[in-house]
């Protein structure tokens, strides 16, 4: 048991720096800047791999596109100039939170068409449905059994 | 309508909807970026050639005609399958070849073209990587035309083939020609 559970812990251990690995060094003037860095970069869309944001990324190009976004925050650019920045390079795609325009508002707004959609086809089955239990009711010989649902 | 028939045509929409996911993606890599650069100037830039890193060649040097930009490298293995490819196609393109050497090793990058034979008429050497971030590069192989007044007309993502330089690229440059730039 005893062994397991360090083995569990050595796993662990040896995961987690891998996952760190990743992740190269960059020379933060303080945590603020840190924290700012991580935050917009795990906003950012990897172009290379699948389902992986810029914070998270091990590939080359990754780490290239961190080390621009680093540049350009110490060069004092807010956080929208720096997307715009990539945008430009690389389109939309580097964004997990798509932008609201003419050619995206399926995007934004098709889930709740579909969800007005369901709604309405729900609507209208429960009240063909109350209307049908009404005139079952209404035709049926009363009963002691109540089973009128 | 007959209620019962519903659950059936909730089911064929469905199918119908997955159907067009499957035929979709056959024809269209989800993962290859529309480049937001096409009709846009090509980024400016001064980059070292491969051959000798103290001439430096740029954007402005280029301008006046239009070129090809082809970005490889000596670790793409996708390159090698392109690269014989613009051996036997480039000159017949009719306009300059230019060959960008993206995020490689000097010494391996020129022992790559000594073994496969050299298409370009340059070489331009990014080792940082930072041009390519400007042309919004995601893999090599990836080919830009770039015509006279530096706009980038066409990108193509994956090795070149004759059946893509023949049917996307000379079209292009025939109508850059005729159009007197």
């Amino acid at each position: 048991m005893l062994l397991v559970v360090m083995f569990l812990v050595a796993s662990f251990v040896a995961f987690s720096s891998l996952t760190f690995a990743a992740v190269d060094p960059l020379p933060f003037k303080n945590h603020a800047e840190e924290l700012r860095f991580q935050a917009l970069t795990k906003q950012l869309r990897c172009v290379v791999c699948q389902n992986e944001s810029l914070a998270d990324s091990g590939a080359p190009l990754a780490a290239d596109l961190r080390r621009d976004v680093f540049e350009q925050m110490q060069a004092g650019k807010s956080d929208a100039e720096i997307k715009t920045w990539l945008t430009a390079r690389y389109s939309d795609y580097v964004l997990y939170d798509p932008p609201l325009r003419t050619g995206t508002w399926l995007l934004w707004f098709g889930p709740l068409l579909v969800l007005l959609a369901g709604g309405a086809v729900v609507a209208v089955n429960v009240r063909r449905r109350a209307k049908t239990a009404r005139v079952a009711a209404s035709t049926r010989p009363d009963s002691d059994i109540e089973d009128d649902w | 309508m007959n209620t019962r028939l519903l659950p059936f045509v909730g089911f064929m929409l469905v199918a119908a909807l997955l159907g067009f996911g499957i035929w979709w993606s056959m024809y269209h890599d989800m993962h290859e970026i529309p480049s937001p650069l096409i009709d846009k100037p090509a980024p400016t830039f001064v980059l070292p050639t491969l051959d000798d890193p103290v001439r430096k060649i740029g954007s402005r040097d280029l301008a006046g005609e239009p070129y090809l930009l082809n970005v490889f490298a000596s670790w793409c293995v996708a390159c090698r399958e392109e690269h014989p490819i613009l051996m036997s196609e480039g000159k017949r393109i009719g306009i300059k070849l230019v060959g960008f050497d993206w995020e490689d090793d000097p010494a391996d990058a020129k022992r790559w073209i000594a073994q496969f034979g050299n298409p370009y008429d340059v070489i331009l050497a990014d080792f940082p990587g930072n041009v390519a971030i400007d042309f919004g590069v995601t893999g090599a192989p990836e080919t830009f035309l770039v015509d006279a007044e530096g706009v980038i007309r066409y990108k193509y993502i994956s090795p070149l083939t004759p059946e893509v330089i023949a049917t996307q690229l000379m079209p292009r440059i025939a109508a850059m020609k005729k159009g007197g730039k």
